[in-house]
């Protein structure tokens, strides 16, 4: 969910873009993380573990941890914390160690 | 092939000090930033800072980051290098990094690591369900994009950075169900605690997380009372209704490149975590390397300014830069930072540091 009013800040949002979250077409901004934008539509379970298939979500959002890595316009391993979302960006959940294709 | 008087890896507040400092005696200075703009953690930061006007005491944090920023920008003898990582520190003093997918040559005479710290995770049961994060990660969703984390937040963690984003939460508009935290007293700073509990939020000291549940992500939390000896005691389970679990439970320094470097590296709790051997200039084992900012011993960024500040006058004062001024602000810095450790949680940064200046450490 989107803030509308805060007390200290502005947030000054890019162009509104779409883009796929597992083919289903979702919304976003310009200028924000695809882990942002996943966030605001209410995506919590970006993946599942090579072993225990257990879900997996986004812990430290500044690129350190490693547990937010989908499946970007093919390419797997990609931290969508720090990976800026792009008009039409295909994003996949990943199992396990993805695939490089 | 990139040829640098002095490299620095990190544009966090450390860095961006050191880049200042160092290039105002003289120096040519790059910064390599990860992102794609510098600032670190600061960014983020919406509360004002306390300490003295030297560290921009009533600032918020990103007015402090821009501010460090602009002094960056308007310095010819600084350049930033964004979205590029270092990859390693060679025996020869090459620095590797990749940037925009490429992989870059540098050529340093001096480097200043100031990569700062990671967030720390606690064992406890599904403590890897989605909706568990880092207090960071919410400060990141939240002040930096706008969005909200979950609805309904258990903090664990009463320290400054607990109560902090626990007070921004709020702010946002998220209920706070409560922090907990493991020892018998609350470690952060009193005023920010009295803002909280006078919201109405209780803050629970000498308690824990027992487990997390949830199928897909986390749909609530146990959590328990712990006994003088830090034991669970029984009957005291509470069950809280929560979307979002926050780890505030401290940071570990990032020093992987140190490791890497070869610095002498030695495991200092009181500095949480493992940290490079140093004198009290900062430079380390490996000469011409230094160290500034969490990525020395985790504290605060009031803190890492200033060491950022002395490291950058180090390494240029060592390249023959500032004659005149440089041991008049070496001593400055010194006197700062010893002022800000003055306090009782900085009595544990000093015995830290103490054990990182003992016999067979770093040449003082």
């Amino acid at each position: 969910m989107r803030i509308t009013e805060h007390p200290i800040l502005d947030f000054l949002r890019g162009e509104e873009v779409s883009f796929f979250f597992d083919g289903q077409e979702l919304i976003g901004f310009e200028g924000e993380t695809i882990a942002a934008a996943l966030h605001a539509a209410g995506v919590r379970v970006l993946g599942h573990s090579q072993t225990m298939h257990r879900p997996r979500g986004l812990f430290c959002a500044i690129g350190n941890c490693s547990s937010c890595l989908m499946v970007v316009d093919g390419e797997p391993n990609v931290r969508i914390c720090v990976e800026k979302l792009k008009s039409g960006m295909r994003v996949e959940t990943q199992h396990g160690k993805g695939c490089l294709r | 092939m990139k040829e640098i008087e002095i490299l620095i890896i990190g544009g966090g507040p450390a860095g961006l000090s050191a880049a200042t400092a160092a290039a105002d005696l003289g120096a040519n200075v790059l910064i390599l930033e990860r992102d794609d703009k510098p600032g670190g953690q600061l960014v983020k930061q919406t509360h004002k800072f306390f300490g003295s006007k030297k560290q921009y005491a009533g600032d918020r944090g990103y007015q402090i980051g821009n501010f460090l920023i602009e002094e960056c920008e308007k310095n010819p003898k600084i350049e930033v290098w964004t979205e590029t990582t270092a990859l390693g520190i060679y025996e020869d003093g090459m620095v590797t990094a990749e940037g925009q997918g490429k992989h870059l040559k540098i050529n340093p005479e001096k480097i200043i690591v100031a990569t700062g710290a990671s967030e720390k995770m606690i064992a406890f049961p599904n403590n890897d369900l989605p909706g568990i994060y880092g207090a960071g990660a919410v400060q990141t969703l939240m002040n930096l994009y706008g969005i909200v984390p979950g609805k309904r937040v258990l903090m664990i963690g009463a320290g400054n950075i607990g109560l902090i984003v626990s007070y921004q939460l709020m702010q946002a508009g998220v209920e706070v169900a409560g922090i907990i935290e493991a020892s018998p007293t609350i470690g952060g700073y009193l005023v920010h605690a009295a803002k909280i509990r006078r919201a109405g939020v209780p803050i629970l000291t000498s308690h824990t997380i027992t487990k997390a549940y949830g199928q897909e992500s986390v749909e609530g939390a146990m959590i328990c009372k712990l006994d003088e000896k830090w034991q669970p005691i029984p009957g005291t389970e509470q069950d809280l209704k929560v979307d979002v679990i926050c780890l505030a439970v401290g940071l570990s320094p990032l020093t992987e490149l140190c490791f890497q470097a070869d610095c002498h590296m030695k495991y200092v709790p009181e500095l949480s975590g493992h940290v490079s051997l140093r004198n009290k200039y900062l430079e380390t084992t490996r000469l011409g390397l230094y160290v500034a900012g969490d990525v020395s011993g985790v504290e605060e960024a009031s803190s890492a300014m200033v060491e950022g500040r002395l490291a950058g006058v180090c390494a240029a004062y060592s390249l023959g830069y500032g004659n005149d001024v440089a041991p008049k602000l070496q001593g400055e810095a010194l006197a700062e930072l010893s002022e800000l450790r003055a306090g009782p949680a900085g009595q544990k940064t000093v015995k830290g540091i103490m054990k990182l200046m003992d016999k067979g450490g770093a040449a003082c």
